[in-house]
C-alpha cells in the first residue's frame, strides 16, 4: 500500500512549483557567489533585462511564443503516451513549408490570402514529418524517441541541402533564400499596436503571440473537452483500456503525432514569416528540445505551458541582457542557470513533495 | 523440535500497533499474539488492514507507535533483513522468483555461500535436499522457474524462506492461484512444518479455509482486531459475521429458481488460438449463451478462460472458428471488434479492471463512459457531453452504491470493490443483452462480493444472458447454472449446476493436463 504523496491541489499545482524554482535560483546564487558575482545583482538584472521596459518584454514574449508552440508539440504527444523530441525537425518543415508558399506565391497573392496558407501549409508539413515516425511506431514499433531523432538530422540535412542549392539567393555567401517580401511578413507587434494608436518598439515581438494562445487553448479543448482528446488520452495512460473501449490504438498514435507536428511547426511562423522573412538554416536553435523542459515543468498542461515558456523566454531575454551588462558573465552562465531550473522544477520535481506534505500536515493534523 | 508447551514465550507478540496513511488509519490499536508452533489465520475483507499489520511485521512499513516482539525479546523491525534476521519468512501472493534462473538459483539468490558460483551451488543442493526431504516440499531444482507450475512455484517460495532460515512464516493469499487439490497439497505440507515447530502466519479471505487449518484466528475490520479466538471457538457464520459487520450470505440460495434457459443469444464453434510463441491456448472450443442463464466457467487461471473471454468481447482474433451473435456471423478473417460487439449488446466487465476496466488517472466520471464515449448521447459532433457524462455517472453510483460517492475523484482512488462496481455499473446502464464477465469478485471484499452477486443474478432474472470466469469455485457454484470447466486451453467437461461437487469440478480442472502433456512433448 505505498501509495505516492498525495498533496492538495493547490500545493501541488502552486507552492511546489514555486519551492522548486527557489531551490533553483538558490543553488544558482551560490554558484554566482562562486565566481565572483552579486547573486543579488545578477537576478535583478536578470528580470530587469526580461520585464524591465517595452523593449526587454516584448523579446521575452517573443521568445516565449516559440517555446509555447514546442512545448505545447511535447504535451500531446506525451498524453498519447509519446516521447516526441523531434520538435526541432518538425519546427524547421514547419519553416521550409512558409518559406516554399512565401518564395513561391508571395508575389502572386494578397496578404491576406497568403498568411494563413502559410499557416496552413507549415502545419501540414509538420504533421508530415512527425506521422512517419508516428506510422513506423505504431505499425513496426520502432521506438518513436529513435526515429523522432533520427528525422531532426534528416530534415536539417534537407534544409541545408535546400539552401545551399535550389533555395539559395544568388550572390549571397551565407545559406539563406531571398527575402520573401511584403505580402508574406507576418505583422509585428508594433505595427499591430499602431493600427489602434499605440506606440510600441520595433522588436521581433509579431502576431504569432496571438497564435501561440490560441494554440493552447486549442489543446486544452481538444485533450480536455473533446471526444478525440478522450480517445488519445486514454491510449496514453491506459493502452489495455483503449483496446477494450474499441479506440484503435494504432490510428490514435499517428493522429497525435501529426497534431504534435504541426504545433511545432508554428515555430516557422513565428521565426521565419515573423521576423526573418527569409528560409535560414539554424532558426530553430534547439527551441525543439527547449520545448521538453518547458512541456516536463508545465505538467503537460497548456496553462503550465504558457508559464514555464514564459520563463525560459524571461531567461533568454534577461540572460542575453546580463551578457551585455556584466564584465565577464557569459551566456554559458544562462544556461547553467536554465539547466539548474530544468534540474530541479522538471527532473527534480518531486523531491521537495515529502518534505511540503510533512510541513502541510504539521499544520494541519487528519483528523481521526 | 516438537510444538510448544504453552507458557512458553509467544511467536509473534504485536501490542497497540498503530500506522497512518494520510487520511487511511490502516491499524488502529492491534494487538496480536501469535503462539509458537502453530498456524493463525489472519482474516478481513480488503482493507482492513491485515496487509499492512504483516508488511510492519516484515519491515516493509514502520508502526507509528507500537511494539513488536519476536520469540519474547523486543524487536525493531526496520526491513526485509532484520525480519529475516529473526526468522521471519513471508510468501507473497504474486510470486517473488527470477522466472528466467533456476529453482536452486531462486533459492541462492541474495544467499549465496560462496562467491564461486559452482561452488555455492552445490552447498545449497546439499542443505536443500536435507530440508525437502524433512518438510515434504518438493522441487525440481534445475528446472527453470518458468517451467514449473504454479503449486511448485509456491513450495519454491517456501523452501526459500526456510533455507533463510525462518522459524515464522507469513503466507499472503497461498490458495488464490491453486486447483483444490493443490491446496490440499499445500495444507498438509503446512501441517507437516507446524510438527516441525514453525509458526505460520496465514493471511486468507477464506473462512473455510480457516477453519480447515488453523489453530486460532484474528479478524480484522475497518484497522482494528474484531475477533481473536481460537477455531474451537467459532464458526463459519460467526467469521463471516465478524470480518463484515452484519449478516452475510454469499452462498447459493436454497429457493434458488432453475434456470429457464431462453432463446439462443451467442454461439461460438471451434475457437481456437495460438500465442505469439506458438502455444496453444484454446483448443477448439464451442459454447453457447442463453438468455436467462448463467454459464460459469471454472477453471485454475491460465487456462484459456482469460482467452475466450476476449475472443467473445473483440479483443482477441482467433486463428480459427466462428461466433453467431444477433445474426451476425463473424470468422477470423473479420472478427467481431470491440466497439461492434457493444452495438450488439455485448457488454464486458473485464479481468483486469486497473489495466483495462478503467484508466486510473482519469476522473470516475472519464471512466464511467469508456467504451461507450462516441455514442450520440455523450458526443455531440467531437465535443465530449460532459453534463450527461457526470450525471450518468451519478446515476451509476447511486444504482450501484459506488463509495464515495465522488464523480470527480480519480478512478484509482475508489477501493476496489467500488471500481468494480463502477464498472459493472457502467457495463449494465446500457441494458446488455450478453454480461462477459471475468473475475468479477477478485480483490473485492465479502460486502460487495454480494452485492455484485446480487446485481449479476437480476441482470439473469431480466432475461439476459452471463458468462462467468472466475477462479473462484465458491463463486461459480453460488451463480452459475451451467458450469463449463477448462483446461490447457479446452473444454474438459460441461456439468449442470446440480451435478457438480468440488471434487468433479477439481478433476476437470487437472484432468485434462496429461493429455496436453503428451502434445507438448
Amino acid at each position: 500500500m505505498s501509495r505516492p504523496i498525495e498533496l492538495p491541489r493547490w500545493l501541488d499545482l502552486v507552492v511546489l512549483p514555486m519551492v522548486n524554482l527557489a531551490m533553483a535560483f538558490a543553488v544558482s546564487a551560490v554558484v554566482l557567489v562562486a565566481i565572483g558575482q552579486d547573486p543579488v545583482q545578477v537576478l535583478a538584472l536578470l528580470a530587469k533585462g526580461a520585464f524591465g521596459s517595452r523593449s526587454g518584454l516584448s523579446y521575452t514574449l517573443y521568445y516565449t511564443t516559440t517555446f509555447v508552440f514546442t512545448g505545447l508539440a511535447v504535451a500531446v504527444a506525451f498524453h498519447a503516451g509519446l516521447f516526441n523530441i523531434g520538435g526541432e525537425g518538425q519546427a524547421m518543415m514547419g519553416g521550409l513549408g512558409v518559406g516554399l508558399v512565401a518564395l513561391g506565391l508571395g508575389n502572386a497573392l494578397p496578404a491576406w490570402l497568403l498568411l494563413p496558407l502559410m499557416v496552413l501549409v507549415a502545419m501540414v508539413f509538420g504533421m508530415a514529418w512527425a506521422a512517419v515516425p508516428g506510422a513506423l511506431q505504431a505499425w513496426r514499433g520502432s521506438h518513436i524517441v529513435i526515429t523522432t531523432i533520427m528525422f531532426n538530422f534528416i530534415a536539417s540535412a534537407l534544409l541545408i541541402y535546400l539552401l545551399v542549392g535550389p533555395l539559395k539567393e544568388a550572390g549571397n555567401m551565407t545559406p539563406e533564400s531571398r527575402p520573401f517580401g511584403a505580402a508574406a511578413q507576418v505583422p509585428g507587434m508594433h505595427q499591430m499596436l499602431a493600427w489602434i494608436g499605440l506606440e510600441w518598439p520595433r522588436t521581433p515581438l509579431n502576431f504569432s503571440v496571438l497564435l501561440a494562445i490560441a494554440a493552447a487553448v486549442a489543446v486544452y479543448l481538444l485533450l480536455w473537452r473533446s471526444q478525440p482528446g478522450y480517445a488519445l488520452r486514454t491510449v496514453g495512460h491506459a493502452p489495455d483500456a483503449a483496446a477494450y473501449a474499441g479506440i484503435r490504438p494504432r490510428a490514435q498514435i499517428v493522429t497525435a503525432m501529426a497534431i504534435s507536428g504541426a504545433l511545432a511547426a508554428l515555430v516557422g511562423i513565428n521565426e521565419i514569416a515573423g521576423v526573418h522573412n527569409r528560409l535560414m538554416a539554424d532558426f530553430v536553435a534547439g527551441a525543439g528540445f527547449t520545448g521538453i523542459a518547458v512541456s516536463l515543468i508545465g505538467r503537460n498542461h497548456p496553462v503550465g505551458i504558457v508559464l514555464a515558456a514564459l520563463l525560459f523566454g524571461a531567461l533568454y531575454q534577461g540572460g542575453a541582457e546580463l551578457a551585455f551588462e556584466i564584465q565577464g558573465f557569459s551566456r554559458d552562465m544562462v544556461f547553467t542557470l536554465q539547466g539548474l531550473i530544468v534540474l530541479f522544477a522538471g527532473a527534480m520535481a518531486q523531491v521537495a513533495a515529502p518534505a511540503l506534505a510533512r510541513a502541510y500536515r504539521s499544520v494541519r493534523p487528519v483528523p481521526a | 523440535m516438537t510444538a510448544t508447551t504453552a507458557g512458553a514465550a509467544p511467536a509473534v507478540a504485536m501490542r497497540a500497533i498503530e500506522k497512518r496513511f494520510g487520511a487511511v488509519h490502516a491499524n488502529q490499536a492491534v494487538d496480536l499474539t501469535v503462539a509458537a508452533g502453530t498456524v493463525h489465520g489472519i482474516v478481513g475483507e480488503n482493507g482492513a488492514g491485515k496487509s499492512t499489520l504483516m508488511s510492519i511485521l516484515y519491515g516493509f512499513y514502520q508502526a507509528d507507535s507500537g511494539a513488536i516482539e519476536v520469540e519474547g525479546k523486543p524487536a525493531i523491525i526496520r526491513n526485509s533483513h532484520d525480519a529475516i534476521a529473526l526468522g521471519i519468512g513471508m510468501v507473497h501472493q504474486h510470486f517473488m522468483l527470477v522466472e528466467t534462473f533456476s529453482a536452486l538459483d531462486n533459492v541462492m539468490l541474495g544467499a549465496e555461500p560462496s562467491w564461486f558460483l559452482p561452488r555455492a551451488r552445490a552447498t545449497v543442493r546439499a542443505r536443500l535436499d536435507a530440508l525437502m526431504h524433512d518438510t515434504g516440499l518438493i522441487v525440481d531444482l534445475d528446472k527453470k522457474v518458468a517451467e514449473l507450475p504454479v503449486g511448485e512455484r509456491q513450495r519454491l517460495e517456501i523452501l526459500k524462506a526456510l533455507y533463510r532460515g525462518a522459524r515464522i512464516l507469513i503466507l499472503d493469499e497461498p490458495t488464490a492461484v491453486l486447483t483444490p487439490q493443490e491446496t490440499e497439497q499445500l495444507f498438509v505440507t503446512l501441517r507437516t512444518l507446524r510438527e516441525r515447530g514453525t509458526t505460520i502466519l496465514l493471511i486468507t479471505h477464506k473462512l473455510k479455509e480457516i477453519l480447515a487449518l488453523c489453530d486460532a484466528v484474528t479478524v480484522m475490520r475497518g484497522g482494528a482486531v474484531v475477533l481473536d479466538t481460537r477455531i474451537a471457538d467459532t464458526s463459519l457464520d460467526g467469521l463471516a459475521q465478524a470480518m463484515v459487520g452484519r449478516e452475510v450470505h454469499l452462498g447459493r440460495a436454497a429457493d434458488a429458481k432453475p434456470a429457464r434457459a431462453g432463446e439462443l443469444l451467442l454461439q461460438a464453434e471451434g475457437l481456437q488460438w495460438r500465442d505469439p510463441f506458438g502455444v496453444l491456448r484454446l483448443a477448439d472450443v464451442s459454447l453457447s449463451l442463453r438468455a436467462g442463464e448463467i454459464v460459469g466457467i471454472a477453471g485454475v487461471s491460465g487456462n484459456g478462460q482469460s482467452e475466450l473471454l476476449d475472443a467473445l468481447a473483440g479483443l482477441l482474433v482467433p486463428q480459427a472458428g466462428t461466433l453467431a451473435v444477433e445474426g451476425a456471423q463473424f470468422a477470423p478473417a473479420h472478427w467481431l471488434r470491440p466497439d461492434r460487439a457493444r452495438e450488439l449488446h455485448i457488454a464486458h466487465v473485464p479481468e483486469d479492471r486497473h489495466r483495462r476496466g478503467l484508466v486510473l488517472p482519469f476522473a470516475a466520471w472519464e471512466s464511467a463512459v469508456l467504451g461507450y464515449q462516441q455514442r450520440p448521447r455523450y458526443d455531440h459532433l467531437g465535443w465530449l457531453r460532459q453534463p450527461v457524462m457526470q450525471t450518468d455517472t451519478a446515476t451509476m453510483m447511486e444504482r450501484y452504491d459506488v463509495r464515495p460517492r465522488d464523480i470527480k475523484l480519480k478512478s484509482a482512488n475508489f477501493s476496489g470493490g467500488n471500481q468494480q462496481k463502477l464498472v459493472l455499473a457502467r457495463e449494465a446502464l446500457t441494458e446488455p443483452r450478453v454480461l462477459l464477465v471475468g473475475q468479477p469478485t477478485r480483490g473485492v471484499d465479502i460486502g460487495a462480493i454480494e452485492f455484485i452477486h446480487g446485481r449479476l443474478r437480476a441482470l439473469r432474472d431480466g432475461g439476459g444472458a452471463v458468462l462467468l470466469v472466475s477462479s473462484e469455485l465458491d463463486e461459480i457454484l453460488a451463480l452459475a447454472d451451467r458450469v463449463i470447466v477448462m483446461c490447457g486451453g479446452r473444454i474438459t467437461g460441461e456439468l449442470p449446476i446440480e451435478q457438480c461437487t468440488l471434487q468433479k469440478l477439481g478433476l476437470l480442472m487437472s484432468g485434462a493436463e496429461s493429455d496436453t502433456a503428451a502434445k507438448a512433448a
